[in-house]
């Protein structure tokens, strides 16, 4: 196998965060029904995880408002996971009512981010994790805990790697599955990505880690590509790179669903997603929300007529 | 559009501020087939040129390298293909009939003491034939090399290539040619520009080509995207401690210029989230 040769993993799982993180950060409101129509479609790509939405106040988030209806009215195919945001008890509580099977948690490794972002510090936003946690483990309820600001803080700046560090190892000690690294500006470089995961990797295993890398700067697939030679083999992405940087007016966020399994065909990791229906479920987003596609794979191959 | 001639001597020569050592000017090639070029002789003896940096200029034939010395070019580049399809649609040619034409220009060249800089298009795919077999880029490439090109650019020319597939080439590439005398020419048609310029890297490669503000779109697919954006290139760079003398504020600054220049959005991602609108 060709991957196997380089060093790579053979098997990258891709978790879509389109609907939510995506939807989350775009301007539009998207109708109800048109949200569970994107899941729907991207239930039958083949990938593995699809972030559905958040069960956080609609004042906060006026997006995730139908967070209910959007749980309840989706097509659940089997071998596919849709995890919600539970960013407090009351969430999480309303999610299992909801019909929800999986969660995630939103940690920060930055102070100052977590003070803005969530209004507490990060300990105290810990605190409240935990409590979900506790409640998902005796409702045995994976829970995924992610660590925004991995490689640099629209406050603060630079971000150390041992705080990276500290804060994923106490998500991991509460019970999260998986740790999701989120360069949540996408100021990270190949060199700063390499740094953040040589720590992190002392406190949690390769195979429960996984990468959130935003493509404001333009660097995501090379620091995808420097996690994956690291080891790591999960990966989140955006359909049609849905949603923009709230830090950076105009510029881009999440990376493209389309060009991160581009990238991983070309290298021979097998992914179990069909590019080509996730490029339809890209169009068809986009089309809903008027604009053009933020995935370059997309931009090319609807362009020539051809998909390669 | 045809961008005025003092346009193009102001792009260059904030360029040359930037810390950029090499700066490819203009091509002297006949203006019925590449108008936006006509203007070559006047751009080449109206730009600053600074001590210590280079000005090659594209030359398909020997005519093009004696109008281009003329003009007082001191460094010149040949295009070849690994694509026969490809040759014979750009230059009406085969590959064996354009490095035949390229010979006359490198003993030209020889003669004259002009380096002169080998481009291999198609490195990773051709819009025409598709798949390009990695051992006829080595083979061009080797022939290129051993006529005398000091610098062998391998062009992703439309931007399909990955990280696997730009790994496999440069393999056979490197036992042909030494990696010192290498450079990638990656487009970002699809996005994986960055990631293939990084394996590259890794094996490496120390020679990056890439356009500011990513100009220049791709012949072979409308809209898309072509050429790498220099700032987007030396912001990862940067990052990861690599020296290229480049001064990105400046790079973003003079990308800033064309594109108001041209009326049109920049292709760099650094440049786009930097500009807090």
């Amino acid at each position: 196998q060709e991957s196997e040769a380089s060093g790579l993993p053979e098997y990258i799982k891709i978790v879509e965060v389109g609907p939510r993180d995506g939807l989350q950060n775009e301007k539009v409101i998207v109708p109800t029904d048109i949200k569970i129509e994107l899941i729907n479609r991207l239930s039958r790509t083949g990938l593995p995880a699809i972030e559905v939405t958040s069960f956080v106040s609609s004042k906060w988030v006026p997006q995730m408002a139908d967070h209910k209806e959007v749980m309840r009215g989706i097509e659940r195919h089997p071998g596919v996971q849709y995890p919600v945001l539970t960013p407090n008890l009351q969430g999480f509580h309303s999610a299992i009512a909801a019909g929800a099977t999986e969660v995630s948690v939103f940690g920060a490794a930055s102070e100052s981010f977590s003070k803005m972002n969530i209004n507490c510090s990060i300990e105290e936003s810990i605190e409240k994790f935990e409590e979900v946690a506790k409640s998902a483990r005796n409702m045995n309820i994976p829970v995924r805990g992610y660590v925004s600001c991995a490689l640099g803080c629209p406050y603060e700046g630079n971000v150390i790697p041992a705080k990276v560090a500290e804060v994923s190892k106490r998500l991991y000690s509460m019970g999260c599955y998986e740790i999701s690294l989120g360069d949540t500006i996408g100021v990270g470089t190949p060199g700063s990505m390499k740094r953040m995961l040589e720590a992190v990797m002392k406190e949690i295993p390769l195979s429960a880690l996984a990468v959130h890398c935003h493509d404001t700067y333009g660097q995501a697939l090379a620091n995808i590509l420097t996690a994956i030679q690291m080891g790591v083999a999960v990966v989140d992405s955006s359909v049609a790179g849905l949603g923009g940087c709230p830090y950076a007016k105009g510029a881009t966020g999440n990376v493209a669903t389309e060009d991160v399994i581009y990238m991983l065909n070309g290298l021979g990791i097998n992914t179990g997603v069909n590019l080509y229906t996730v490029m339809e479920a890209g169009n068809f987003i986009c089309t809903a929300l008027n604009k053009k596609t933020n995935s370059k794979v997309a931009q090319a191959s609807f362009n020539t007529g051809t998909i390669n | 559009n045809v961008v005025p001639t003092a346009v193009k001597i102001n792009l260059i020569n904030m360029l040359s501020e930037t810390g950029l050592q090499v700066i490819e000017a203009t091509s002297f090639v006949s203006p019925k087939w590449v108008p936006q070029m006509a203007d070559h002789t006047e751009v080449m003896q109206g730009i600053n040129k600074l001590p210590g940096v280079s000005y090659p200029v594209l030359t398909p034939n020997l005519k093009g390298f004696q109008a281009a010395v003329a003009a007082g070019a001191k460094e010149v580049s040949i295009f070849g293909a690994a694509s026969e399809l490809f040759t014979k649609k750009n230059i009406n040619c085969s590959i064996e009939e354009s490095l035949e034409r390229f010979d006359e220009v490198m003993t030209a060249a020889r003669a004259a003491s002009i380096p002169v800089r080998g481009y291999v298009s198609c490195v990773l795919g051709c819009p025409y034939e598709g798949k390009i077999s990695a051992a006829k880029v080595a083979e061009v490439s080797k022939k290129m090399y051993s006529m005398g090109c000091y610098e062998i650019s391998l062009g992703d020319t439309i931007g399909i290539g990955t990280p696997g597939s730009m790994k496999e080439m440069l393999t056979a590439v490197m036992k042909e040619v030494p990696v010192g005398a290498l450079a990638v020419h990656c487009h970002d048609t699809y996005g994986q520009a960055l990631a293939n310029i990084l394996v590259a890297l890794q094996m490496g490669v120390s020679v990056v080509d890439a356009s500011v503000a990513g100009l220049g779109g791709c012949p072979y697919a409308q809209g898309a995207s072509g050429n790498v954006a220099t700032e987007d290139l030396v912001y990862m760079l940067n990052g990861l401690g690599i020296h290229t003398g480049v001064d990105l504020q400046k790079l973003m600054d003079t990308g800033t210029f064309i594109c108001n220049a041209l009326n049109r959005r920049t292709n760099s991602k650094v440049s786009q989230a930097s500009c807090r609108l």
